[in-house]
């Protein structure tokens, strides 16, 4: 099994932020990937584009599975991460106050998705954009 | 107990705006109460009933992705629009009540216990 699903993740369009991971959640319960497994790609990958469309003016998923793993690449074409290391923290959040009023911007995005992936890689250039790439092994 | 049995207990200060299709076979695990999104989306246990003033579309994103069992938005806040569309689209049970979240989750709670 090498199978490969791409989706568009929209700017600023909180409506519909989710339903890529909602989508993929879906074709891995069919696949029958273990529940669990699937919790945690679609809680990362949820993660994740609220990120791109909080951060990033959307941008573009790829999510790979094979027997062992459940890889997904979010790539956008975002300001970038200055402090990769400082957003790492739970609780550091530069989120705007419409965000937060929303629900989000707990500062919990980036931890939450390390938390719920075996392999996390955070590639980013200021002023082009951010690559993230997470693995969960089956 | 499972989600429709809960649903039977219910007097008048809740409403039940969408009961989902599983009710009658989700077993429910906790009583779950939270408001930022990012905290729920990684604590809520599947299976909960999570009590929350948000009412928005991603309380509803939130609530398919983690499983959740059912959702009640207390303290009579806004569950707007898209967030009670989403929820019968997505198959969710919501109930709404005017009692604050602490007593909303207590009256599940010793029903529970």
């Amino acid at each position: 099994m090498n199978l490969e699903f791409t989706y568009t993740v929209d700017p600023d369009d909180f409506t519909r932020a989710g339903e890529a991971s909602a989508n993929i959640k879906k074709k891995l319960k069919k696949m029958n990937v273990p529940h669990e497994a699937v919790r945690k790609v679609a809680i990362a990958m949820y993660e994740g584009e609220i990120n791109m469309v909080i951060h990033a003016n959307g941008g573009n998923i790829t999510v790979f599975v094979n027997e062992d793993s459940v890889t997904m690449v979010l790539a956008d074409k975002g300001p970038g991460i200055p402090d990769v290391e400082k957003a790492m923290q739970e609780g550091f959040s530069t989120a705007p106050d419409n965000i937060r009023a929303l629900g989000f911007g707990a500062g919990m995005g980036l931890p939450n998705m390390k938390k719920y992936t075996d392999e996390m890689k955070i590639d980013t250039v200021i002023g082009e954009g951010t690559t993230v790439t997470m693995k969960v092994n089956l | 107990m499972l989600i429709s049995e809960l649903l039977e207990k219910f007097d008048e200060r809740f409403e039940i705006v969408n009961r989902s299709d599983e009710a009658g076979e989700t077993e429910i695990t906790k009583v779950f109460c939270c408001d930022l999104l990012s905290f729920a989306m990684a604590r809520n246990p599947a299976g909960s009933v999570w009590v929350t003033v948000m009412g928005n579309v991603n309380t509803m994103g939130v609530m398919a992705l983690t499983d959740g069992g059912a959702v009640i938005i207390a303290e009579n806040a806004a569950l707007d629009e898209n967030a009670a569309k989403k929820a019968a689209e997505q198959n969710i049970t919501v109930i709404k009540t005017s009692l604050p979240v602490f007593e909303a989750a207590l009256f599940v709670h010793n029903l529970l216990s």
